[in-house]
């Protein structure tokens, strides 16, 4: 292990503040969106101050009613989803959600998605003007909608065209949530960087598909879904990996971070800061035990900051 | 108290083939648990089968700081809770849910049971009578080895009809079919079931029968409650995975979540397929 060293029992607080292209986090742990709702879900189960960031479920222009269910099968060490983008719409999200969340010290991103370009846009622009909302994450990737999602994400042109697009307007800092399911996610991460995104998240999840042998017929209501959990960890870490290698930006590593460990291989790969998701359906607090463990292993390996350990498996 | 408990597993019983008793050390989940609502269970210890099984809430005894769940094993993360002993430790999240309503003091109260859908509406019968409140309970099963809990349930004071799918016990037919035939001859024989409000009917049991129940209480003007079933992510209402249709406005509907404004909702509001 390289990086600072102080010694045994030097350091009992490590430096865990991150900055992910302007939005500041006390750590590195936010909550993945479509796993931890607007907040008062989990508010039984931890304290939402202590998060890093809250991530919350897609928002798009009007409301949507979402898929048919079954909307989840479970598979090995998994679960597909076709959730299809359930929300209220950004006019009730920002009257009836966001003002719970404004209680409390902590980044709220808001992830947006969008049939065209020009709705991505204004969901933008309506939350440029909401109070409390420290950034966007946009969603080009879900694999759960007809239209818009993960066509933007799979296409680096479109990809970039919806990042200038939600860029011009908004002065918020701008995530852009990437898809696996492309041939070259680098590819993708470069035009959306040249188009002005502050940061990436990835990845989204990945599309898959289970069919009940009984029945004769695909599982989900929707056909298709999304793949998360643990067995798309090693995909999501390799993304990371790729992108890291080509491009400055700080990244959201999620994809099946389960515990602290699983965590700090995407940090290691080249994360800033990750993203927790299926693990919090399995344990409520996940994000806490997460952030724990992080702790845990810097002043275990004498590491005073965690932005020192960000990228160096690259450097190994 | 933290909703998040390693319970102790005091004993597990099987009680038929496929179908176990687990008894719980949780006592601060039997203080506060009301019928109808469930525990998000997990199975085994590690990441395959990944997510926790919503099981309904069978019984409580407060006083010995117990929770009971009755389960059917349908699956690997079912098969795999059959196998944990006396002394075991399990993770539950709970309890969750919104369960039953309790019926007014003077109604007239039916409970229409279909095979495992006993489970619930046992804990509910369990607090009715504890209440002095009884109940005419319909129990039906596709054989007499799956009719659970008869006895137990005339102890407690109510009544018990059954019926099974081939003719092995009681009525030979559906608990449907029993329930509605007994609705009918009631109101033929002038004593019309419905002459007020205080008459409701409580029900649990696969897809189809609580669909055909509705059916039959929609006919005779008479409300009634449903416990539902879905395939269950999170259990508390952030995933939207658990979504069924339930009636909004006029002729619209919209989806509810089944782990919280379910699993119980009027019969009426649902949106059957």
């Amino acid at each position: 292990m390289s990086g600072t060293i102080y010694g045994k029992n030097a350091e009992t607080r490590p430096g865990l503040a991150v900055n992910i292209g302007g939005i500041r986090m006390k750590n590195p742990v936010a909550t993945a969106s479509g796993t931890f709702g607007f907040g008062p879900e989990y508010a039984p189960y931890l304290d939402l101050n202590r998060l890093g960031a809250i991530v919350v479920k897609g928002i798009t222009l009007l409301p949507r009613d979402g898929n048919p269910t079954p909307r989840l099968a479970e598979t090995p060490a998994g679960i597909l989803n076709s959730i299809g983008l359930q929300n209220p719409g950004v006019d009730r999200f920002i009257l009836e959600a966001l003002p719970f969340l404004t209680n409390y010290n902590l980044p709220v991103i808001v992830n947006i998605a969008g049939d065209t370009v020009s709705d991505y846009a204004l969901i933008a622009e309506k939350l440029s003007r909401a109070p409390g909302v420290a950034g966007l994450e946009v969603n080009i990737s879900c694999p759960n909608v007809k239209k818009g999602g993960m066509q933007f994400g799979s296409d680096p042109a479109m990809a970039a065209e919806v990042t200038g697009a939600v860029k011009a307007s908004t002065d918020l800092p701008v995530i852009i949530k990437l898809s696996p399911n492309v041939t070259s996610i680098v590819a993708v991460a470069e035009k959306v960087a040249k188009a002005g995104a502050d940061a990436l998240s990835m990845i989204n999840t990945l599309l898959g598909m289970a069919i009940d042998i009984r029945k004769r017929r695909p599982v989900l209501g929707n056909v298709l879904g999304g793949l998360s959990g643990p067995a798309i960890k090693p995909v999501a870490v390799r993304a990371v990996w790729q992108v890291y290698r080509e491009l400055k930006l700080p990244i959201i590593g999620m994809g099946g971070i389960m515990t602290a460990e699983d965590a700090i291989e995407f940090i290691l790969a080249g994360a800033t800061a990750v993203a927790v998701g299926t693990a919090n359906f399995i344990n409520p607090r996940a994000t806490m035990d997460v952030l724990e463990g992080i702790k845990n292993y810097l002043n275990e390996n004498g590491i005073k900051d965690i932005n020192e350990v960000v990228g160096l498996a690259q450097k190994a | 108290m933290s909703p998040v408990a390693d319970a102790k597993v005091i004993k597990q019983e099987k009680i038929a083939p496929g179908h176990f008793r687990l008894y719980l050390f949780a006592p601060e989940i039997a203080e506060i648990a009301r019928p109808g609502q469930f525990l998000h269970v997990r199975c085994g210890h590690t990441l395959d089968p990944l997510l926790r099984r919503p099981v309904s809430i069978h019984a409580v005894e407060r006083e010995k700081g117990e929770v009971i769940l009755f389960y059917r094993v349908a699956g690997r993360g079912t098969a795999l809770l059959s196998e944990n002993k006396r002394g075991d430790t399990i993770s539950l999240l709970g309890p969750l849910g919104h369960g039953f309503s309790i019926p007014k003091r003077y109604a007239r109260v039916f409970v229409v049971a279909g095979g495992i859908g006993i489970a619930p509406l046992y804990f509910f019968l369990q607090e009715i009578a504890a209440s002095g409140i009884y109940a005419e309970v319909f129990l039906g099963a596709a054989t007499k080895k799956q009719l659970f809990f008869d006895k137990e349930i005339k102890n407690l004071g109510h009544r018990v009809a059954f019926s099974t799918d081939d003719g092995s016990a009681g009525y030979h037919g559906t608990v449907t079919d029993l329930f509605g035939e007994y609705v009918q001859k009631t109101n033929q024989s002038g004593d019309v079931i419905r002459r007020n409000n205080d008459v409701e009917v409580y029900g649990c049991g696969p897809y189809g029968m609580l669909k055909r129940l509705t059916n039959i209480i929609i006919a005779a003007g008479i409300p009634g409650e449903v416990s539902l079933e879905e395939r269950m992510g999170c259990g508390v209402g952030a995933c939207l995975s658990c979504a069924c249709k339930i009636r909004s406005g006029e002729n619209g509907a919209r989806y509810r979540r089944v782990c919280v404004e379910g699993p119980v909702f009027p019969a009426e509001e649902v949106v059957w397929e």
